[in-house]
């Protein structure tokens, strides 16, 4: 079972309406979420602004490039719900939000080796954040 | 100079505790040995041949005396007496034990110093030219930029994970001592035909197994547009850059492949966009860190006896002669400090030299300390009237070597008596190297030569931009050194050219020898440097000296 992960700790999936590859989006009565490859190209980004829900995969928690993905849709002006999911460390959690995820998720085996205390230590993010800080 | 402000010290502090959460985590089972990895290397912990290694910044080089004794204090405390000082200014810690590494972490934190991006697939410790706010020859004290990327760099949420390790250099004058053109991004200050100061940015330049001399990306880039600007740059590699091979990672080869004009398209189109992002208030930061970056206030008086002495004593003269530079302020002297006695490890400098070194910045120096990436350390704003008590007081800790520049100040990796990747030994090579030359008396007629030895093909001792590279190398279990020559890390850097089959462990000294002694044979005059005659010459007499059988051969 795969756990979400936010700045309160663990919670189960609550969003219903599943999600599709990118190359499998249909007009459909329910608002998928996107999944995105980490080697998604950067132009494949344009026209995702209006998404729901965004799904950046982390095929490696040494694959960076999810974050620079989420930075540039959020900077392309996506106001939408966006995830990080697959194996992403505790540790990388203030990286995931200050690049602009709202939440992260793991599966179970990850979730038991890494409880929810060593995630919600990295809860305070938005402290001692030299990008916000220069960035003004 | 700059001190930390309250943010920087509660961001250290912080990442002093989440390590120690880390280390303990380790420890507990819920971080796997490949998950912690990248956590350590974060915060400069490498795992080498015999032990760990703590790789601790030095950030563009500057160092105060406080922290100089500090890094004293934990040679003693938790290694064994001494520290060793590397091409990319940082100080390494040979010996700490795991358990030991928060508390060293800690006392660093003490003294506004950390050892974070030290290492790993992430930005690193920016370097800038160890003249930086002495040199005649400077536009601007690139430090203060240095440290605005710095902060900048730090705990960059996108760029903790990228392909490859990322090396920012910078320098303000004109003479290049940063070899920017051998870092992922160089910045060169230059002015713009209005006069205002900015930079050139090169890109993609670097050693290793495929050495390559830096791009420029963009002629003149605006001050207030570094970081957006850089932030491109990383941005593009993150995502352009191969994670399919770890020799082909770096972004030299991204450049390389994609060309130059792909990825100037593709940066200035990312540029577009985060320059929006930037409100302007790094600038105000930056003003403010360029205030704490004044120059100390130089004091006008005679030099005293200085020239006498310097008559007096020939060996208080000949240090002069090696190891002073131009300063800018009238009176004053740049000092260099060779880190490299003849037959002593090059860049290793033990506790009490520290604290020397330490007093002698305090008491004559404006409290400034730097470190060179050709491992000596500086003091950059010594008055005239000054040396010869800077002089005595070296000498009593064997750090007195009039040498820099000359054939013994020879810059090598720690090899294989350290490293985990060396193909070969290096540092007792530049030991052998520098005792023979000592023993000849011939270095200060051969004059400026630059010696750079790597213990395999990382090229972590530069061979590559030595006048004389010397790369050693594993050949079906035996040592193999292979020279390179007419190298140059300059504004005018060039990659050194292959001599020729390498060269065993007891033949390379003596190879070296030949090439030396057969340098001055072959120069127009004691004014032509090695690397000027060999620019002049090319490279077959040279070559014909360092395989003279083989020579002979071919003609008959
Ligand atoms: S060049 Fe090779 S042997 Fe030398 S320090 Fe670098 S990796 Fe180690």
């Amino acid at each position: 079972m795969s756990v979400i992960v936010t700045d309160t700790g663990f919670a189960p999936e609550d969003f219903t309406c599943g999600f599709v590859a990118l190359s499998d989006i249909a007009a459909n009565d329910c608002d998928y979420g996107i999944d995105l490859a980490s080697d998604t190209a950067p132009t494949a980004l344009v026209g995702l602004t209006n998404a729901a829900m965004i799904r950046i995969d982390f095929p490696s928690f040494a694959d960076g490039r999810g974050f620079t993905l989420a930075a540039m849709l959020r900077s392309a002006g996506y106001k939408g719900r966006l995830r990080a999911k697959g194996h992403v460390l505790a540790d990388q959690y203030a990286m995931a939000r200050r690049s602009g995820f709202d939440e992260v998720e793991i599966d179970g085996a990850l979730a038991a080796r890494q409880p929810a205390e060593q995630w919600k230590f990295r809860a305070d993010w938005q402290n001692h954040n030299y990008q916000a800080r220069l960035r003004g | 100079m700059y001190t930390y402000t309250d943010f920087d010290e509660a961001f250290v502090r912080e990442r002093v505790a989440q390590f120690r959460g880390q280390v303990e985590r380790r420890i507990d089972g819920s971080l796997t040995e490949d998950e912690f990895k990248p956590l350590r290397l974060m915060n400069g912990l490498y795992l080498q041949l015999h032990a760990y290694m703590l790789r601790v910044a030095v950030p563009y080089g500057t160092l105060n005396p406080t922290q100089m004794r500090k890094l004293a204090d934990i040679a003693d405390r938790w290694d064994k007496g001494y520290g060793h000082f590397t091409t990319r200014q940082n100080i390494q810690y040979n010996w700490p034990k795991l358990q030991d590494v928060p508390d060293m972490l800690e006392a660093l934190a003490d003294v506004g110093m950390h050892a974070i991006q030290t290492s790993g697939n992430t930005i690193r410790n920016v370097t800038a030219d160890h003249f930086a706010g002495a040199a005649a020859d400077e536009i601007e004290d690139p430090r203060a930029i240095a440290e605005l990327l710095r902060q900048w760099s730090t705990d960059h949420p996108e760029f903790q994970f990228l392909p490859r390790k990322f090396k920012i250099a910078v320098t303000g004058a004109a003479h290049d001592r940063a070899v920017t053109k051998a870092h992922d991004i160089g910045l060169r200050m230059v002015r713009n035909d209005a006069g205002e100061a900015g930079f050139e940015v090169i890109v993609g330049g670097g050693l290793g197994r495929t050495p390559m001399v830096g791009k420029v990306l963009r002629n003149f880039l605006p001050k207030a547009d570094l970081l957006p600007y850089c932030e491109a740059i990383v941005s593009v590699y993150n995502l352009l850059g191969r994670r399919d091979n770890k020799y082909k990672a770096r972004i030299k080869i991204t450049v390389h492949e994609n060309g130059l004009e792909k990825i100037q398209e593709l940066v200035e189109d990312r540029f577009a966009t985060i320059r929006a992002g930037f409100s302007g208030h790094d600038q105000d930061l930056l003003a403010k860190i360029e205030a704490a970056f004044a120059p100390p206030a130089f004091v006008t008086k005679s030099i005293g006896g200085y020239e006498a002495t310097r008559l007096a004593n020939p060996a208080f003269r000949s240090w002069t002669d090696t190891n002073l530079a131009e300063h800018k302020a009238n009176g004053y002297a740049i000092v260099s400090i060779s880190i490299k006695k003849h037959g002593a490890t090059p860049g290793d400098a033990t506790s009490d030299q520290m604290r020397v070194m330490a007093d002698l910045a305090e008491t004559y120096g404006h409290g400034e300390l730097r470190i060179s990436h050709e491992q000596n350390v500086i003091l950059p704003h010594v008055h005239k009237s000054d040396l010869a008590k800077v002089y005595a007081a070296l000498r009593q800790v064997d750090l007195a070597t009039a040498n820099i520049g000359l054939a013994s100040d020879i810059i090598a990796c720690p090899g294989m008596d350290y490293c985990a990747l060396a193909t070969a030994r290096s540092i007792p090579i530049a030991q052998e190297i520098a005792t023979r030359f000592d023993e000849l008396e011939i270095e200060h007629e051969i004059g400026q030569l630059k010696i750079k030895i790597s213990g395999c093909i990382n090229a972590c001792g530069h061979h590559h931009v030595g006048h004389i590279g010397i790369l050693g190398l594993d050949r079906a279990g035996v040592e193999s050194y292979q020279i390179t020559l007419g190298g140059d890390g300059t504004e005018t850097t060039t990659i050194g050219e292959r001599a020729g089959r390498g060269f065993s462990a007891d033949e390379i000294v003596p190879a070296i020898e030949r090439l030396v002694t057969g340098y001055l044979g072959l120069r127009r005059d004691a004014d032509e440097t090695f690397l000027q005659a060999y620019r002049r010459l090319g490279k077959q007499p040279f070559k014909s000296i360092l395989y003279p059988a083989q020579d002979k051969a071919n003609a008959a």
